[in-house]
C-alpha cells in the first residue's frame, strides 16, 4: 500500500514537473517575442501545476522549486515590460485577472515585487495588499508555499531603517506588521493541518509538518534581520504579537518549534530585557510541549552571552535574570507535574551553567539550584532512568568545569545530596569526572577537610557503597578507576607538613576501608607521598618544629608501616602469596630502618603481630621466617614490658584457631615462658631500680593468656603450669616489697572469679577447669 | 453586398460613409458570419450624417422610382429569424425619380436622433442599429444596402450605490456573511468585498464568483430565459476555519459585459447577477445568487 503510494507520488510528481516544463516552454516563447499576452497565459498554466493536492510537502517543495525558477525570469520580463513603458499598474491589474486564484496570486506576489522596486506605489500599501490577498489560499500546504513565497520576493523590499523602500510614508513598523501578518497567517495554517485528513495518517501528517516548520520560522528569521527593530519596539510590539500567536495556536508542535525559533533568532540582550514576557508565556504552553529542552536553550544561549564579554554581566544583574528563570522553572515544574524526572533536573542543570557563567562569584545561587534539585528529588528512589542519571552528571560536572576547581564545589553543601541519588554506577562515573576534573585543573587541594570532603564525594570509588553486585565490574574499568584515584592521591599536596601529614591520615583513613581489590592501586601513591614528605623534612635539616615534634619522619614511618601490612593482607586475601611477603619484608624493612622511636615500635610490632597472626597464604618456610622475625623484634624493644607484652602477643601466632597447620603448642609455651622470664626480668629491674617491684599486671596478663590457650586446647598448657603461675603472682603480690596497685589487684581478682565461673559453668570447659585449685 | 444575390448582376455600386467617419471611434463588431468587422460608434441624440454615392456600373444608367435612406432600430428573434422588430424608423428621401447615368453623391443628416436601447447580441435575439439605402426600381428590384453601426448609451454614476451585505447560511453547518461594496457596478468596474466564514462544518474544497448573465425574451407565458456564465472567479482555494476572512477582488474588464437592460421595448430584459459558490469535498454545491446592475460608464 505505502509503497504504491510512493510510486503513485512519483507519478504524479512527474506529470507535475512534465506540466509545469511544457507550459514554461511557450511563457519562454512568448517571453522571447515580448508577447504578455501569452505569457500571462502560460505562465497561469504553469502555476495551475502547483494546484495539485496530491503531492506531499517534501514532493510539492520539488515542485515549488521549479515553478519559483521560471517566476524569476518572468519577473525579469515585467521588468523589462516596465521599462518598455508599460505601466506597472496595468500589470497590477492585469496578472489579477486570472480566473484560478493560486496562479493568479503567485503572479499578483511577482509583479508586486516589481511594483515595489519601481515605487510607483508606498512599498507598505503593497505588501498589504499582498499579504491581505493571499488570505484566498486556506489550503494548508499551498497557502504556505504561497505565503513562503511572498516573504521570499518581499524580503529585500521591506520599508526597513535605511532601506530604499522607507519614506514618509512607510516606516519600519509597517515592515513588521507585513511580516507579523504572513507570519500570524502561515502559523494558522501550519496548525491547520493537523485537523485535515483522517485521524489514522496523523503520524504522517505530523512529519509532514515537521518539513514545513521551517517555512513558518523563516518569517521569524525575516524580523530578526529587520534592521529597525530596536528593543523597544521588540518589546511593544514584536515579542507580544509573536507570543500571543503562540500561546493561542494551542499546538503542541508549533508552540516547541517557535518558542525554539524566538530564541535562536533574536539577540540575547533582547532576551534578557524581556525576560520576564518570554517567560511568562512558558506556563501557558500546552502541557505535552517539551519545554524543558526550549528553556534549557534559553538559558545556554543566555550562558553563551555572559561568557562572551564581562561588559554584558551588568545587564544580568540588572534584569535579575537568575530569580526570574529561578521562579520560571518552579513554575513550569509546577504547571507540568507529570514532568519526568529527566526534566526536572534537565532544567536544573541548565540553570546551574547558567548562574555558574552568570553569577561565578554567587556559589550561594549555585547551592540554592542544587538544593532544589535535591527537593525535588527527594522522596524518590535512587534513579533508575539512564538518561536522567546521566543528566545529574551533567548537573554536577557544570560547576567543576566552571571553576576549573574542586575546592569551590566541596564548598557546595548540596552537592554530596545530589550525589547521593546516584545509583553506585553513575556515583563512579561521577567520581571520576571529579577526579578528572582535579587532574585536568592540576587543583590543590592542601587542607585536610576538604580533603575529607573530597573523599566523601568519591567514595564510590573508595568502596563498596551497596555490596551487592561488584562482580559485574568489568576488570579495565575498574583499574582505570582505581588508577584514578591514585592519581588523584599523588595530587594531594600541602606545603605545610603538618596539614601535609593530617590530609595523609584522612586519605589512609578513606582508603583503608577499600578492600583487597583496592588497596594495590591506592595504596602505593599514599606510599610515596608519604615518602615525600620525609624527605620534605629530611631537607629541613633544623627542624622547625622545635618544641612540638608532632609531624616527624618517625610518625609518618609508623603510618607507612601500617599501610605495608595493609597491603600484605590485601594480598594475603587475594591469595597472592609472593606480593604478600614482599610487603611484610617492606614493613620490616622499614621498621629496621627508620622507626626509631620505642613507642612508634610497639605500636608497630603489634600491628605486624596481629597482621601476620591473620595471614594464611604463607607456606611454612616463608610464615617460619616472618614470625620468626617478628618475635625477635619483639624481645629487642627498649623497655622490658613492652618486650614482654610484644612476645606473649607473638605467641598467637603460632597457634591460629581457624587454620589447623598453626598450631604449635610447643612454641606458644616457649614465648609464654619467655615473656614470663622478661616479666620477671622487668619485676627485678624495677627492684633494683626503685627499692620496689613493679606492678604484677604483667604477670595477670600472661595468666591470661595461658588460660586463652589452655581453653583452646593446647596440650602444652597444663593445669600445674597454670597453678604455679597463680601461686607466684599471689606470692608477689603479698611480698612485701611489692607496692599495692588496685588496679593489678582487680585485674587478678577478676581473673580468678572468671575461672571460678567457668568451673562452675560445666561442660568440657568447666571439666579442664576443675582441676585448677584457686 | 447585394452582387451576392440572385443572378443578377448588380446595377451599381451603392457606398454609404458618415461624414465624421474618419474620426469618430470603430468598435469590433461580430457579423453572422462569424467576422468581426470595425463599425462606428454611436450614442443616443446624436445627429447621424453622411453621404451615399451611387456609382452605375460602366456604361450604364440606372432608372429608379426614387432613392431613400433609413435609419432603422431592430429587434431580431433568433426564434423568427428574418423578421425583423422596427423601434426605431426614420426616413430621408434622398432623389426623386430619374435616371442616374454617372456618381451621384447625396448628403443626408439625422439629427439629434433618439436611440434609447444599445446595440445587443444576445443568446436568442439582437437589436440593431443599421442605415439602409433603398433604390427604388420598376423592374429587376430595387437595389438596397446596408451600413451596421453601434449605439452604446452611458449613464451617469447613480446617486445611491449600496453595497450588498448579507448573511446567509445553512442550519449548524455552514454560516457566511458576505459583501460586495456596491450594487452596481460599470463595465470597467472591480468587485471588492469580502466572505466571513461565522460558522463552517462541512470540508470546503473551494470558493468561486460567478457573474452570470439573464436574457428573458418574450412575455407571459412565452417568456424564454437564457442564463449564461460568463465569468468564473476562483476566491479561495482550500478549508477555510471559523473567522477567516476571504477578501474578493474581481475585475470586470476582461468580461464581455453590458448594461443591464430591463424590459427593452417590452421585448426582453438582460440581468447580471453575482453567484457566490462554494464547493465541498463531495463536491456538492451551495451557493447564493445576488443581483447587480451594470451601467456604462462615459470612458473619462
Amino acid at each position: 500500500m505505502i509503497a504504491d503510494g510512493v510510486e503513485d507520488e512519483e507519478k504524479w510528481l512527474a506529470a507535475g514537473i512534465a506540466g509545469l516544463q511544457q507550459n514554461a516552454f511557450y511563457m519562454h516563447r512568448a517571453l522571447d517575442s515580448n508577447n504578455l499576452r501569452d505569457a500571462l497565459k502560460y505562465s497561469a498554466q504553469m502555476l495551475s501545476e502547483l494546484r495539485t493536492s496530491r503531492l506531499s510537502p517534501h514532493k510539492y517543495y520539488e515542485l515549488y522549486m521549479r515553478a519559483f525558477d521560471e517566476l524569476r525570469k518572468l519577473e525579469m520580463f515585467f521588468k523589462e515590460e516596465t521599462r518598455r513603458g508599460c505601466s506597472i499598474v496595468d500589470l497590477y491589474e492585469l496578472v489579477q485577472h486570472a480566473g484560478n486564484i493560486l496562479p493568479r496570486l503567485y503572479l499578483l506576489c511577482t509583479v508586486g515585487s516589481v511594483y515595489i522596486k519601481s515605487k510607483e506605489a508606498p512599498a507598505k500599501d503593497v505588501l498589504k495588499d499582498l499579504v491581505e490577498m493571499c488570505r484566498g489560499i486556506q489550503h494548508p500546504v499551498r497557502g504556505l508555499f504561497l505565503r513562503s513565497y511572498l516573504a521570499q520576493v518581499s524580503r529585500d523590499k521591506l520599508p526597513d531603517i535605511g532601506s530604499e523602500y522607507e519614506g514618509d510614508a512607510d516606516t519600519v513598523v509597517d515592515a513588521v506588521e507585513f511580516v507579523l501578518q504572513n507570519f500570524t497567517e502561515m502559523n494558522k495554517l501550519w496548525v491547520r493541518m493537523q485537523h485535515q485528513g483522517p485521524a489514522r495518517e496523523k503520524e504522517k501528517r505530523e512529519k509532514e509538518r515537521s518539513e514545513l516548520r521551517d517555512l513558518v520560522g523563516k518569517n521569524l528569521h525575516v524580523l530578526s534581520q529587520i534592521e529597525g527593530i530596536d528593543l523597544d519596539m521588540y518589546k511593544e510590539t514584536v515579542l507580544p504579537r509573536v507570543l500571543e500567536q503562540v500561546v493561542n495556536c494551542k499546538d503542541e508542535i508549533a508552540q516547541y518549534y517557535l518558542m525554539d525559533c524566538i530564541i535562536q533568532v533574536f539577540p540575547d540582550e533582547y532576551h534578557l530585557q524581556t525576560l520576564d514576557v518570554l517567560l511568562g508565556a512558558f506556563p501557558q504552553l500546552q502541557p505535552t510541549v517539551d519545554i524543558k529542552t526550549v528553556l534549557s536553550r534559553l538559558m545556554e544561549r543566555l550562558s553563551n552571552y555572559a561568557a562572551s564579554s564581562a561588559d554584558v554581566l551588568p545587564e544580568f544583574l540588572q534584569v535579575e535574570a537568575f530569580s526570574k528563570l529561578n521562579n520560571a522553572i518552579g513554575k513550569v515544574i509546577e504547571a507540568q507535574p507529570d514532568m519526568p524526572i529527566l526534566g526536572v533536573i534537565t532544567l536544573y542543570s541548565s540553570l546551574l551553567t547558567f548562574t555558574l557563567h552568570v553569577h561565578p562569584d554567587r556559589l550561594d545561587y549555585a547551592d540554592q539550584v542544587l538544593g532544589a534539585c535535591v527537593k525535588k528529588l527527594s522522596g524518590k528512589e535512587k534513579l533508575e532512568d539512564k538518561k536522567a542519571t546521566k543528566q545529574i552528571v551533567a548537573l554536577l560536572s557544570a560547576p567543576l568545569d566552571k571553576y576549573n576547581d574542586i575546592v569551590t564545589a566541596l564548598k557546595l553543601s548540596n552537592y554530596p545530596r545530589v550525589m547521593e541519588y546516584l545509583d553506585s554506577e553513575t556515583n563512579k562515573v561521577m567520581a571520576t569526572v571529579i577526579i578528572q576534573s582535579i587532574m585536568k585543573n592540576k587543583t590543590r587541594i592542601s587542607t585536610a577537610d576538604r580533603v575529607e570532603a573530597l573523599f566523601e564525594l568519591i567514595k564510590g570509588l573508595i568502596k563498596d557503597l551497596d555490596d551487592a553486585f561488584h562482580d559485574e565490574v568489568d576488570e579495565d574499568d575498574f583499574k582505570e578507576e582505581q588508577n584514578s584515584v591514585a592519581r588523584l592521591i599523588q595530587l594531594l599536596h600541602s606545603d605545610d607538613p603538618e596539614e601535609m601529614f593530617k590530609i595523609i591520615c584522612t586519605v589512609r583513613k578513606h582508603i583503608l576501608g577499600g578492600g583487597p581489590k583496592r588497596l594495590p592501586f591506592t595504596v602505593p601513591p599514599l606510599v610515596f607521598s608519604s615518602l615525600k614528605l620525609v624527605r620534605q623534612l629530611q631537607g629541613q635539616e633544623e627542624n622547625p618544629f622545635g618544641e612540638e615534634e608532632s609531624t616527624t619522619p618517625k610518625k609518618i614511618f609508623q603510618v607507612l608501616n601500617q599501610l605495608f601490612l595493609q597491603c600484605a593482607e590485601a594480598a594475603n586475601d587475594c591469595d597472592l602469596e609472593p606480593v604478600a611477603y614482599e610487603f611484610f619484608t617492606q614493613a620490616y624493612i622499614l621498621y629496621e630502618e627508620d622507626i626509631s622511636d620505642s613507642r612508634a615500635q610497639v605500636t608497630a610490632i603489634h600491628l605486624i603481630i596481629g597482621t601476620l597472626q591473620r595471614m594464611h597464604v604463607f607456606g611454612v618456610e616463608n610464615r617460619d621466617t616472618l614470625t620468626h622475625k617478628a618475635t625477635g623484634y619483639s624481645a629487642k624493644l627498649l623497655k622490658k614490658p613492652d618486650q614482654c607484652r610484644a612476645v606473649y602477643a607473638c605467641s598467637h601466632l603460632f597457634w591460629v584457631d581457624d587454620q589447623d597447620n598453626v598450631k604449635d603448642g610447643e612454641r606458644v609455651l616457649l614465648c609464654l615462658k619467655r615473656a614470663l622470664r622478661i616479666a620477671n626480668a622487668a619485676q627485678q629491674m624495677s627492684n633494683a631500680a626503685r627499692g620496689s617491684a613493679g606492678s604484677v599486671t604483667l604477670f595477670v596478663e600472661i595468666l591470661n593468656k595461658y588460660l586463652y590457650f589452655f581453653e583452646k586446647g593446647n596440650p602444652q598448657i597444663t593445669v600445674a603450669a597454670i597453678q604455679s603461675l597463680i601461686e607466684l603472682i599471689t606470692t608477689e603480690m603479698h611480698s612485701d616489697s611489692s607496692t599495692p596497685d588496685p588496679a593489678a589487684d582487680a585485674f587478678f581478682a577478676s581473673t580468678l572469679r572468671y575461672m571460678e565461673f567457668q568451673k562452675q559453668k560445666g561442660g568440657a570447659i568447666g571439666e579442664k577447669y576443675e582441676p585448677i585449685k584457686v | 453586398m447585394n452582387f451576392l444575390i440572385g443572378a443578377f448582376k448588380p446595377a451599381c455600386n451603392i457606398s454609404i460613409t458618415f461624414s465624421d467617419g474618419k474620426s469618430r471611434k470603430q468598435v469590433p463588431m461580430k457579423k453572422e458570419n462569424g467576422k468581426t468587422i470595425m463599425v462606428s460608434l454611436f450614442q443616443s441624440k446624436e445627429s447621424i450624417a453622411g453621404k451615399v454615392s451611387i456609382e452605375p456600373l460602366q456604361g450604364k444608367k440606372i432608372e429608379h422610382l426614387g432613392v431613400k435612406v433609413e435609419l432603422l432600430g431592430q429587434i431580431e428573434m433568433y426564434f423568427d429569424r428574418g423578421n425583423f422588430y422596427d423601434f426605431t424608423s426614420l426616413v430621408r428621401e434622398l432623389d426623386v425619380p430619374g435616371d442616374i447615368y454617372e456618381r451621384k453623391t447625396y448628403p443626408f443628416e439625422f439629427s439629434t436622433v433618439e436611440m434609447p436601447y444599445e446595440t445587443y447580441n444576445g443568446a436568442n435575439l439582437r437589436l440593431r442599429y443599421v442605415l439602409k439605402v433603398t433604390v427604388s426600381r420598376n423592374y429587376g428590384g430595387s437595389i438596397v444596402e446596408y451600413q451596421d453601426f453601434i449605439v452604446r448609451n452611458y449613464s451617469p454614476p447613480p446617486s445611491i450605490n449600496n453595497s450588498i451585505k448579507m448573511e446567509v447560511g445553512i442550519e449548524d453547518c455552514l454560516h457566511i456573511e458576505f459583501e460586495y461594496n456596491k450594487s452596481k457596478y460599470h463595465l470597467k468596474d472591480v468587485i471588492i468585498g469580502k466572505i466571513y466564514f461565522l460558522l463552517v462544518r462541512i470540508k470546503i474544497k473551494n470558493m468561486d464568483l460567478e457573474i452570470r448573465r439573464r436574457e428573458s425574451t418574450g412575455s407571459g407565458a412565452n417568456t424564454h430565459v437564457e442564463t449564461e456564465t460568463l465569468a468564473k472567479f476562483e476566491l479561495m482555494d482550500g478549508a477555510p476555519v471559523r473567522g477567516e476572512s476571504i477578501p474578493i477582488r474581481l475585475f470586470l474588464s476582461p468580461y464581455e459585459l453590458t448594461p443591464t437592460y430591463r424590459n427593452i421595448n417590452n421585448k426582453f430584459s438582460v440581468k447580471y447577477y453575482l453567484n457566490l459558490v462554494l464547493v465541498d469535498e463531495e463536491d456538492r454545491r451551495y451557493f447564493k445568487q445576488q443581483e447587480i446592475a451594470i451601467y456604462r460608464q462615459q470612458d473619462s
